[in-house]
């Protein structure tokens, strides 16, 4: 689905990462940990597109980054559902309309009659569709971003530091959305420090984890 | 319309319309909104009188040019006691030549009416050297100047032919660059408007960068994002132009009476069919502000690329 090969990335002259590999293979689960500055956002940016790789192949969906257009990515965002660490709402929209954006921008708004009440109960925020995302708390902000990264049924769902903002029961509820969807056939690579998080995901689900640390990402860390 | 007509049409109208819902994703921007607005209806309200003076201008010259190009004026300047055999004899040389319709003396009320604005009414004409005037009509094939002009000479010495021409042209001229002065004008209200509402589009673009990387993060393309900007500025143009454009033609409508005998500057407006013509502004304005915006949006859009 989503193969990083050999990559690099650098930034204003530093070579962040070399030589990187990394497979999202269909239904996987994954963590991605590793020090602050490591690069975790860096590589989360790379598989879902925001970046480029300075060397290297990362193809999505079989597609090369390097060459595909913007609308090519613009379409390979739809199969990828991302979840901020700072959620990323438009502050203007109720948080109804939030959770529809990624319908709306793929022309499929219909769609979003009957699935958005039911998502949003699953989420636990019906009560909080007509509110602003600004009124939200720390962990309904983080719902509403699951929610809104997988109310197209994407393919791979990537999320940032999904519990960095929230308390360990908030966390917890996340990480059984997570879990749930992957039940359900998603791929889910999750960037996180909360070695508690992991701990508890492995005895949920079959999951791995890999470290990035000094430019290079090591599989089957030992928690 | 045919079968394969109707999708283009709407393709084409949906490209106009856009998408509603891709307009909320863009918060309200009281300003930039206003001041598109406002552009769009100064500069409508510019245009109508940028065509109200090209349309008065064409008038003119096509006026001066066929009222003047079939016309002549015979000039004859004799003593006294002669000016009555000379005028005849001038009336029989123009009855004889080939092209001439119609050759008539003026009586002494019409030339007083010709001098009336500059020496007032009342004028004695019997007691002043005013050379007697005959007003000649050509047919559609027009007559030999030059010839009737040597005749003139050896039968009615005080006779002068003026054809007009001398001064027919280059009136026609500055009339007819004065109507292309309006409609460049008109092109230059067109590409201002085209300027201001390119910057506003950009302003906004940039006071929404927060936006177009929520949307881009959910997979929204560029021509969607565009889009919520394109339709937002469309509208207000639209509006704007409108607004201005009914101001214009109010204004217009205000101006005094040009009849007749008024001048130029009065008979600034619209006749007959003419009043249709502004109408064309807003939905202009509107589509200069489609193309305007949509090539903003898209060129900054790249450059956040």
């Amino acid at each position: 689905m989503i193969e990083l090969s050999d990559v690099a990335y650098s930034y204003g002259g530093a070579q962040l990462f070399t030589n990187l590999t990394l497979a999202l293979t269909p239904g996987s689960f994954q963590f991605l940990t590793g020090p602050s500055g490591a690069g975790k956002t860096t590589l989360l940016k790379l598989c879902y597109g925001d970046l480029r790789a300075t060397a290297g192949r990362v193809s999505l969906f079989g597609q090369d980054a390097a060459t595909m257009s913007r609308d090519d990515v613009a379409m390979a965002r739809r199969r990828i559902g991302v979840v901020h660490q700072d959620c990323q709402f438009l502050d203007h929209l109720p948080v109804a309309e939030n959770i529809a954006l990624p319908l709306q921008v793929s022309q499929r708004a219909a769609e979003a009659d009957g699935n958005l009440d039911e998502l949003m109960a699953w989420v636990g925020l019906s009560g909080q569709a007509q509110q602003r995302p600004p009124e939200l708390s720390g962990g309904e902000r983080q719902r509403a971003a699951l929610a809104r990264a997988v109310i197209t049924s994407p393919d791979v769902i990537i999320a940032d530091e999904p519990t960095g903002n929230v308390d360990w029961e908030m966390s917890q509820r996340l990480l059984t959305l997570l879990v749930e969807l992957n039940r359900m056939g998603k791929t889910v690579l999750i960037a996180t420090h909360d070695m508690n998080l992991i701990r508890a995901a492995k005895s949920q689900v079959s999951a791995h984890v890999l470290r990035l640390k000094d430019g290079r990402l090591q599989a089957g860390v030992a928690l | 319309m045919n079968a394969r007509g109707t999708p283009g049409l709407r393709r084409a109208l949906a490209l106009l319309v856009g998408d509603p819902s891709a307009d909320r994703a863009v918060p309200p921007t009281g300003f930039t909104a206003r001041l598109t607005v406002f552009t769009a209806g100064a500069m409508a309200f510019l245009a109508v009188f940028a065509i109200a003076f090209s349309l008065a201008t064409g008038r003119l010259a096509d006026r001066w040019s066929s009222e003047l190009a079939r016309t002549a004026t015979l000039r004859i300047s004799a003593p006294a006691d002669q000016a009555d055999a000379q005028v005849g004899r001038a009336l029989t040389v123009l009855e004889q030549t080939p092209g001439v319709a119609t050759a008539r003396a003026l009586d002494d009320d019409e030339e007083r009416a010709l001098l009336e604005p500059w020496f007032g009414p009342d004028l004695p004409l019997d007691t002043l050297p005013i050379p007697q005037l005959i007003e000649i009509t050509e047919t559609a094939e027009g007559y030999d100047a030059t010839g009737l002009r040597a005749r003139l000479q050896a039968e009615v010495p005080g006779a002068v032919l003026d054809d007009h021409t001398r001064w027919r042209v280059p009136l026609v001229a500055a009339a007819e660059r004065l109507r292309t002065l309006g409609w460049v004008a008109l092109l230059l209200i067109g590409a201002a408007t085209a300027a201001m509402i390119t910057l506003a589009a950009q302003s906004a673009l940039s006071a929404n960068a927060q936006v177009i990387r929520v949307m881009r993060l959910v997979g929204a393309r560029d021509t969607y994002i565009a889009g919520a900007f394109v339709r937002r500025f469309t509208l207000r143009s639209g509006l704007g132009a409108a607004i201005g454009t009914a101001l214009g033609l109010v204004a217009v409508a205000a101006l005094p009476d040009g009849s007749d005998a008024s001048g130029f500057l009065t008979g600034l407006g619209f006749r007959g069919a003419g009043w249709l013509v502004p109408l064309l502004i807003p939905p202009l304005a509107a589509v200069t502000a489609f193309f305007a915006t949509r090539a903003a949006a898209l060129r900054t859009l790249r450059s956040q690329a």
